[in-house]
């Protein structure tokens, strides 16, 4: 047996959804953060039932690649749990008279109940059950309010079959609101204001930076704190262990796999290159803080309900870019990970911007655990650097989207979204869901960290890389101005983008040649896993016209810079 | 009756009542989804600047729309 979670985007699925199988997934506060339906089971009259998380929908007349997912989930539903917000309950019951024309049974939770009581809108529940005849309950899903009545009314719900014209419906809700919604006159409250004031361009302007200001200044600060007083020091209490490990070992080849090279008679955590050396380093000290720190900032931000609002005042630069203000919220998860970035792409409407929004992203937003590296490896020399590396990306970002809008045929369509309201987020969701993105981090990176690691050291052993550092050096050295040593990197690159900044490390660049290998580096290919993802949402043809694209951009970047730096 | 204006041009602040739609079937119903329906009181928040969306508040919810489809959107506006 399948039970469908279905309703409006936004209204809290994927919260009832965690509800009801303890299944962690991720919900924000705002429509579309579900693209792929997920599937979890609970128990149902002492048997084991599966439960679809579906992405949200208006109508059951789909308009995006993520309503299609859901339109065809219907098909394999035995019952659907309509999840309604009771704040917009008209538009809401669109759909939930589209559900009750099929024959499948339907039960509507009436969610986000408080929040309707502190909008002042009373909604008489029994009496929208009558006039919808199946069973209406209200839950407040984020505290788990009424979600034990859901289950325990499950068996009442029941199909309708209703026969309604397009205008029918519309008469129908309009009936139906009149008669069980009751909206009480307030005042204007604080987030209302909030609301206004973060999209007016006087005031919402200045507040998106100011915003994404502290964003990134939090994000660093959080980050380095982590690493100088949490993780480092859990290093150097590490090293004594290493470094007995190592005299263990003596020297040679096991030697070199899993201690390195020393420097001067030390285990260096960046320059060692061995596999619980460096191998374990990077991916806990050095790129877990500023992931944790990333993620922690980002869910407040998704949680508040202010991402649609930054979507909307920058819909009009994106537009020229080919896409519409949602695709900023893509671009933000890509500065985490790539591959969830891509995989949110699917909100977008057209093929074409699905297209251009995945290859800005692969080329231009560098992912958290390569950002932490490149602070390392351009911030010793200062704040400078860093503010070419990402003004240069956020520059290729803007004039790849132009010229992609320009070049490629087709228009793409214009925003239309509903904004969330501002709310204050809870924090047992915002931690649950730092702990699902951390753990995925850990999951998905330390195995590709180390076996990154361990390829470089058999590829070096081989001498294959000093092979390739000579063929290729008139582009690496010739075109872009790096030692020949730099062409690991790229290679590298392919598994992990943080272990290949870290690979730069040890070769003693000057700021110039950082802030170049870093560039090229972020641009030339995406990682082998958001290769995999693009080649799947976008299909090989496309993703090879996309590569194309990156590769010979990034030469070109790297070589203009190096040219005029 | 008031003016009929586009929901575009409308300034700031203004409220009104939506009196007609052109477009075909198909945005009409997107539009119908988040309550932009012939009948419905809107209130227009803002416009973005350089042909920006525009931001109406409907049913107490804001909802933006892209200049294009708020052009095709007429308002009597109170």
């Amino acid at each position: 047996m399948k039970i469908l979670l279905m309703g409006n985007p936004n209204v809290g699925k994927s919260v009832i959804f965690s509800r009801l199988t303890g299944t962690n997934v991720i919900a924000s506060n705002y429509p579309g953060t579900t693209v792929e339906y997920m599937k979890g089971t609970m128990k149902y009259r002492g048997e084991k039932v599966e439960v679809l998380d579906v992405p949200g929908v208006y109508s059951l007349e789909p308009t995006s690649k993520a309503e299609e997912v859901a339109v065809k989930m219907l098909e394999e539903g035995d019952i659907v749990i309509n999840i309604v917000d009771s704040t917009r309950l008209e538009r809401n019951l669109y759909l939930t008279l589209q559900l009750l024309e099929r024959k499948i049974p339907v039960i509507v939770a009436l969610n986000l109940w408080d929040e309707a009581k502190h909008k002042g809108i009373e909604i008489d529940k029994e009496k929208l059950e009558e006039l919808l005849g199946i069973p209406v309950v209200p839950t407040v899903a984020i505290t788990g309010e009424g979600i034990r009545e859901l289950v325990s009314r499950l068996p009442e719900a029941k199909p309708r079959n209703l026969k309604l014209s397009e205008e029918e419906r519309w008469k129908r809700i309009g009936e139906i609101v009149s008669q069980v919604q009751k909206v009480y006159h307030r005042h204007h409250t604080l987030s209302e204001i909030l609301g206004e004031a973060s999209v007016k361009p006087l005031t919402g302007i200045p507040i998106a930076f100011g915003v994404m200001f502290l964003t990134f200044t939090l994000i660093r600060f959080i980050g380095e704190n982590l690493i100088n007083y949490v993780f480092d020091p859990l290093f150097e209490l590490y090293t004594p262990v290493a470094m007995s490990i190592s005299n263990l070992l003596g020297s040679g080849f096991i030697h070199d796999i899993l201690i390195g090279q020393l420097i001067e008679g030390e285990i260096d955590y960046f320059q060692s290159m061995g596999l619980i050396t460096t191998g374990i380093y990077v991916p806990f000290a050095a790129v877990l803080p500023y992931v944790f720190a990333f993620y922690l900032v980002l869910g407040f931000l998704e949680d508040s309900g202010y991402l649609p609002r930054l979507a909307v005042l920058v819909d009009n630069v994106m537009h020229r870019m080919g896409l519409h203000g949602s695709a900023i919220i893509s671009m933000l998860l890509g500065l985490g990970c790539n591959v969830p970035g891509a995989l949110s792409t699917r909100v977008l409407e057209t093929k074409r911007q699905r297209f251009i929004a995945a290859t800005l992203m692969a080329i231009a937003v560098p992912c958290m655990a390569q950002t932490a590296i490149i602070i390392g490896l351009v911030g010793v020399h200062g704040e400078f650097g860093l503010l070419i590396v990402f003004g240069s990306l956020l520059i290729v970002w803007i004039v790849l989207g132009l010229v992609l809008n320009k070049v490629i045929g087709g228009e793409s369509p214009e925003i239309f979204m509903e904004i969330p309201s501002y709310r204050f987020p809870y924090w047992g969701a915002l931690l649950k869901k730092l702990w699902i993105r951390v753990r995925g981090f850990l999951m998905d990176a330390v195995p590709f960290v180390l076996l990154g690691v361990l390829l470089v050291n058999v590829l070096y052993a081989l001498g294959i890389i000093e092979f390739i550092g000579r063929v290729s050096a008139p582009i690496i050295t010739g075109l872009l101005g790096l030692p020949k040593e730099a062409v690991v990197a790229l290679i590298i690159g392919f598994l992990r983008k943080d272990v290949a900044v870290g690979m730069l490390l040890p070769l003693g660049l000057t700021l110039k040649q950082a802030v170049v290998a870093s560039v090229v580096l972020a641009m030339y290919f995406p990682c082998v896993a958001t290769f995999a993802v693009l080649v799947k949402e976008l299909g090989i043809v496309d993703m090879l016209k996309s590569t194309t694209i990156m590769v010979a951009l990034a030469f070109f970047v790297g070589a203009v810079l190096n040219i005029i730096l | 009756m008031g003016e009929i204006q586009t929901l575009s041009r409308m300034d700031a602040g203004e409220e009104g009542v939506i009196r007609k739609i052109e477009g075909g079937y198909g945005l009409q119903k997107r539009l119908a989804c988040l309550g932009l329906r012939v009948g419905k009181t809107v209130k227009k928040i803002t416009s973005e600047p350089l042909r920006g969306p525009v931001v109406v508040e409907v049913d107490g919810t804001h909802v933006a729309i892209g200049r294009g489809m708020a052009e095709k959107i007429l308002v009597e506006v109170s």
